[in-house]
């Protein structure tokens, strides 16, 4: 990271909304190319520091840099290297897809062919074409989400900061937006939030965790579960749901939880070692070998990347954890 | 010009707005409906647009923040305000392009009042003077209450408040020179108040004289209440 020209440079962000302290020092920095998952419960700050970012809010202290431009210095440069989607997507919803589009398009300083030309390629990336000349309040859900991530990249913008980018869809849009954003992802910068953390598993290469306006951790995920000191791995075996959990209890493992049972005669549990001590590799040699040695006949044991719960329980401790790629 | 593209943007969802036009149609139907139909105008036997341009501070008074209550609280309310603020356009032009927004559909709107003159001209011998300055004194006198309105709506976000406090604002401040020639009032206090009286400036402009000083105040209020609506932007931005 450090070899990479950051696009996203914050840094102390502080900001209190009366006696909320919706920030207490936020930084982190987004190099070029990168996909950051912002990842937080509900009101840990998420929208609010991408809205520092994004000029929309003034921080009480600290800086946000976008591009080497600092957000409250210099906002309309800083601006046009940002492509934004707000948290619920807000939309002029009396106007037409093609009329804001081409508002949206000026407001970014594009005009005549140029912005014929980012128009058109923003509509044919994010599929846009049926609903072009349609109210956008009479557009789906799905569309006008699609509406929200075109008018952000039209300008082609160095940085995309996408706010929950699925909130509130239907599981298959929620599908398609997120390989839409996996596309985008393949050759721009982006910043986006979630509270899932699947979502961001499958979208970012590395997260930010936030809590309570605080950063208690940042790396790739692999390098979370790691910090975070716990081996969560889905234990299957031909036996019934009770003994695998004992078995699995007596192995060692901290928390456990059934999974929808899926092949005859197996069951399966996600479990939680603890491997702060010993070391990832020992810990799971010690469990398999104690599964084994209680008579079970393992069909599987897949270690997996750690789930949000465990994360936040784990390391949203006051020390927070640093990890450097 | 990033304001000309705001502005744009207020006449385009005017025009697919259904709300819009009754606004639109508001000013010329009422003007129309009291000066020939319950104002004295066929008494006099005159040709003269006095008695519209006498009730037009007053149909202002309702008319105009009834386009802009909208305008910045409905932004704050559905949050495009969000979209709005973080697009590479500088405050003032922001600002800027809601005022001529709302600026046009006041044009579009007196402009349909062109009927009245026409009519009046086609019935006898009208000097088109006052006329003409009347429009001109109108526009003047709508860009400031515009202003005034705006400012108010940028500080709510609710559009029926907005427009209440921008109507009983008007209508206080165009009630100001009863208070002036009140009895009670001392004569010093009372010039202070004539002057600062919102629709005072305008009589004169309707009877054909184009005052510089009528002018400035109007010029004076608009440049004022901008400022403020930017200011407080800035202020919501920061707190
Ligand atoms: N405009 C505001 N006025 C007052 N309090 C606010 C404002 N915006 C945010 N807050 C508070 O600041 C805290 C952080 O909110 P923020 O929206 O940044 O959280 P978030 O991480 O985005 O949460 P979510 O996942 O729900 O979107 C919350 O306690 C919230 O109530
Ligand atoms: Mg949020």
């Amino acid at each position: 990271m450090m070899s990479r020209e950051s696009v996203v440079s914050a840094s102390a962000l502080v900001k209190t909304f009366g006696d909320v302290r919706a920030l207490r020092g936020v930084g982190f920095e987004v190099g070029t190319g990168e996909v950051v998952g912002f990842l937080g419960p509900n009101g840990a700050g998420k929208s609010t520091a991408i809205r520092i970012l994004a000029g929309f809010l003034g921080a009480d202290s600290g800086t946000a840099k976008i591009c080497g431009i600092d957000v409250a210095l210099d906002p309309v440069s800083a601006k046009q290297h940002l492509g934004y989607l707000p948290e619920s997507n807000p939309l002029y919803t009396e106007m037409r897809v093609q009329d804001f589009l081409q508002f949206a398009a000026g407001a970014r300083g594009l005009s005549g062919g140029v912005a014929r030309a980012a128009i058109d390629q923003a509509v044919e990336r994010t599929g846009l074409a049926s609903v072009w000349g349609r109210l956008i309040g009479e557009c789906s859900k799905g569309f006008r989400q699609r509406v929200g991530l075109a008018q952000a990249l039209l300008h082609e913008p160095d940085l995309l900061i996408l706010d929950e980018p699925t909130n509130g869809l239907d599981p298959l849009q929620v599908v398609e937006i997120r390989e839409l954003v996996r596309e985008l992802g393949r050759e721009k910068t982006v910043l986006l939030t979630s509270h899932v953390l699947s979502e961001v598993e499958a979208l970012a290469g590395r997260v930010v965790l936030l809590h309570q306006g605080e950063k208690v951790a940042d790396g790739s995920l692999a390098e979370l579960t790691t910090q975070a000191g716990v081996m969560p791995v889905q234990v299957s075996a031909i036996c019934d749901g009770a003994s695998l959990a004992a078995a699995c209890t007596e192995a060692g493992a901290e928390t456990i939880r059934e999974l929808p049972n899926h092949a005859d005669g197996a069951s399966s549990w996600l479990c939680e070692w603890s491997v702060s001590s010993i070391g990832a590799a020992q810990t799971q040699a010690h469990a398999v070998r104690a599964l084994t040695d209680a008579g079970l006949t393992l069909i599987e044991f897949s270690p997996q990347n750690a789930t949000l719960e465990s994360l936040f329980r784990t390391l949203s401790r006051p020390s927070s954890v640093e990890v450097s790629s | 010009m990033k304001a000309f593209l705001l502005a744009k943007r207020e006449w385009k969802s005017a025009v697919d707005s259904p709300v819009a036009y009754v606004l639109l149609a508001l000013l010329p139907a009422v003007s129309a409906a009291f000066f020939f139909v319950m104002g004295p105008f066929f008494d006099r036997g005159v040709a003269t647009l006095r008695d519209f341009f006498g009730l037009l501070p007053w149909l202002f008074v309702m008319v105009i923040p009834a386009i802009t209550m909208r305008a910045w609280a409905e932004e704050r309310r559905s949050g495009t305000e969000e979209l709005l603020m973080t697009y590479p356009m500088r405050l003032r032009d922001l600002v800027l392009g809601k005022f001529l927004g709302a600026w046009g559909l006041l044009a579009a709107s007196l402009f349909f009042t062109a009927g009245i003159p026409l009519t009046v001209a086609s019935l006898g011998d009208l000097d088109w003077g006052p006329v003409v300055g009347g429009y001109l004194g109108a526009m003047l006198m709508g860009a400031a209450a515009i202003s005034f309105g705006l400012f108010l709506s940028a500080s709510t976000r609710n559009q029926v408040v907005a427009w209440l406090i921008s109507a009983v604002g008007l209508m206080t401040w165009n009630m100001l020179d009863f208070a002036a020639t009140a009895e009670a009032t001392p004569p010093a206090l009372g010039r202070w108040l004539l002057a600062a009286d919102f629709d005072e400036h305008f009589f004169a402009f309707a009877r054909g004289v184009v005052d510089f000083r009528d002018v400035v105040f109007y010029l004076s209020v608009t440049v004022f209440f901008l400022c403020l609506n930017g200011l407080t932007f800035e202020h919501r931005r920061a707190s």
